[in-house]
């Protein structure tokens, strides 16, 4: 999914390598071809990866457990069977992701062990939308159709990555994430065409995401929040557009949506200008951000705590797995 | 064709014909559907929470297949006019709840959303048991009279002997590794010698079962599970299977039921009638 967001110490500077290597490093991505796992690549491009690929990856996993709050508890057996099977596949992209970024870490030698404990140290940053908290089933819906919506933008923006793996892994993603979004709107049309409660709860719903959404992309300039890293994944060839082009994308395919099944946004000043030709929207609370992103947001302590339980509290059998001896 | 003295009964229509035959088959669909759907509330829960992130894909794509199979159990007495699948499995209560009770029992300490201590060696050796008996139980159901239900058996056990296979595996890995893991898994097993009685019976008709020619009788089902169980533990514990805390197939059940029905009718309770 999800956007790249800066975290951790600064980038190692780049003055051992060969200048010679590095030119034809870019010329083989401006002439679009694809880096794969062993070959060379500058430190700034593994270490930018790394951190992109294990921040997509961890944030799918940390995806799940918003969602998981629904899985028990939906409202039919259809409705069961698709909510756990959409959680499955956020869990098998983490999956994926991760075994993208194990393989760049490879020369650090870092494994999955180092990203899961940086995860719960705090070193690991996911995703602002996976800080909120969910309170009804119309949440379960609005993460399919809207935060899924919003993945969907910033991740076909990096389907033509300079970097094959994760091109490759991105590919299969949005093929899944298709499916995600159809399966949150299925969701949400019920409920619109649902119960006066029902359409209460989805209003409430949006009304309480929207923040969340519109932060989804992140700030539009390193100015709001003192650093952002676009430009250099934007030099490397990873994604196409900038945060603010992308907020625009999803804006313009998704608003015209909410509208017309007769829901608003908590932002009365919300419009399409004509003359700029984007969207004017009341910015978020970009501070909030900040802390959000910091672990300091509604349910990031409580969502943590259920890793480490997971994590801890198993111990014991992956320490079984890694002693198993051969059946008799 | 011919089946004892019974014919073989084609559609829920035929089934009911006979009042004795539809209390039987319903009462062994409700066995088959609650079996499964508790099974699956309980793999549900643990939905991000497994010892690694493989297994939670792997487990989570196990639970699903398992609610498709309660599905299709219920679509079987939606058929025979007992009510709408969805009613059948978030709307009844306790007592008409017809699963074993140690299929209901909690995952651990903790809420799936709260301090989960969910204990893995339980999950291990109940999906192992589980698994085990669903096998036994279908491939006896594909020889029932009631066509619709020996059909829907064959269709699950094109899935099911992978979920036993994942199962068997785990529990093999387990008890071949640390002395730790052998000892977690042998209190739970202990633990299951105690309760899992109540999974092998058939309840109030299973006379009218066998006679019916529905499924094959209690003690040849309970003979077959323990001769599989023994193959893998090498001796079977000494103690009789016990069924500790009552019967789910008399209607019987434990607080943990109430605990497991509390939340997976949370959202269908918040609405009746809505369509979600
Ligand atoms: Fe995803
Ligand atoms: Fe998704």
């Amino acid at each position: 999914m999800y956007n790249y967001l800066e975290y951790g110490s600064s980038d190692a500077p780049r003055n051992h390598e060969d200048p010679e290597q590095y030119d034809r490093f870019m010329a083989r991505i401006e002439a679009g071809e694809k880096i794969e796992a062993d070959d060379w690549m500058p430190d700034d491009y593994r270490q930018g990866l790394i951190k992109l690929i294990s921040m997509h990856g961890i944030s799918e996993i940390m995806g799940a457990l918003p969602e998981k709050e629904w899985v028990p508890k939906a409202p039919t057996l259809k409705r069961k069977l698709g909510i756990m099977a959409k959680v499955q596949d956020e869990m098998g992209h983490g999956q994926l992701l991760l075994r993208v970024a194990e393989d760049l870490m490879k020369p650090y030698g870092k494994t999955r062990k180092d990203l899961i404990e940086n995860l719960l140290s705090g070193d690991l940053k996911f995703h602002n939308v996976f800080h909120m908290p969910t309170k009804t089933w119309a949440d379960a819906g609005m993460v399919g159709w809207l935060v899924d919506g919003a993945a969907i933008i910033s991740q076909t923006n990096m389907l033509d990555a300079s970097y094959g793996p994760y091109q490759r892994a991105l590919q299969r993603i949005c093929q899944e994430e298709v499916f995600h979004a159809q399966h949150g709107e299925a969701i949400i049309m019920a409920l619109a065409e649902g119960s006066d409660h029902q359409r209460e709860i989805l209003q409430e719903s949006l009304n309480r995401w929207w923040p969340s959404l519109l932060m989804f992309f992140g700030p539009a300039s390193a100015d709001t929040t003192g650093s952002s890293k676009q430009d250099i994944m934007i030099k490397y060839k990873i994604r196409k557009s900038n945060n603010e082009e992308l907020r625009q994308a999803f804006l313009d395919k998704y608003l015209p949506r909410v509208f017309s099944l007769g829901l608003t946004v908590p932002d009365e000043t919300v419009h399409y200008d004509e003359e700029q030709g984007q969207w004017v929207y009341q910015q978020p609370d970009w501070d909030e951000f900040k802390q959000i992103i910091k672990n300091k947001g509604p349910r990031s302590k409580e969502r943590l705590r259920l890793r480490q339980i997971a994590y801890e509290n198993n111990s014991w059998v992956r320490q079984a797995l890694s002693k198993e001896v051969v059946g008799s | 064709m011919e089946r004892g003295e019974e014919k073989v009964i084609t559609s829920a229509e035929q089934a009911k014909q006979d009042p004795t035959y539809l209390q039987a088959l319903k009462e062994l669909l409700y066995q088959l559907a609650d079996d499964d759907f508790l099974v699956s509330f309980r793999g549900s829960e643990w939905l991000g929470l497994a010892p690694h992130i493989e297994e939670d894909v792997a487990f989570s794509s196990i639970t699903q297949n398992t609610m498709g199979h309660a599905l299709l159990f219920y679509q079987l007495l939606e058929e025979l006019g007992e009510g709408k699948v969805d009613v059948l499995a978030h709307d009844r209560k306790p007592s008409e709840r017809k699963n074993a009770i140690y299929l209901e029992k909690k995952n651990g300490e903790g809420h799936y959303t709260e301090e989960p201590y969910y204990d893995w060696a339980l999950t291990v050796v109940r999906n192992y048991f589980y698994e085990t008996f669903k096998k036994i139980k279908l491939e006896a159901i594909t020889k029932s009279s009631y066509q619709p239900l020996a059909n829907v058996a064959g269709k699950v056990l094109m899935e099911q002997p992978y979920h036993l296979a994942h199962w068997k595996l785990w529990f093999e890995q387990l008890y071949n590794s640390t002395d730790d893991a052998r000892a977690r898994l042998q209190t739970r097993i202990a633990e299951a010698w105690e309760e899992f009685g109540d999974v092998l019976e058939l309840g109030p008709y299973a006379t009218e079962m066998a006679h019916f020619e529905l499924m094959i009788s209690e003690v040849e089902l309970r003979d077959r599970w323990l001769e599989e169980i023994e193959l893998m533990l090498g001796t079977l514990p000494s103690r009789t299977l016990g069924k500790k805390y009552g019967s789910g197939r008399e209607g019987e059940h434990t607080s943990d039921l109430d605990q497991a029905i509390e939340i997976f009718q949370d959202v269908y309770v918040s609405d009746e009638g809505a369509v979600w």
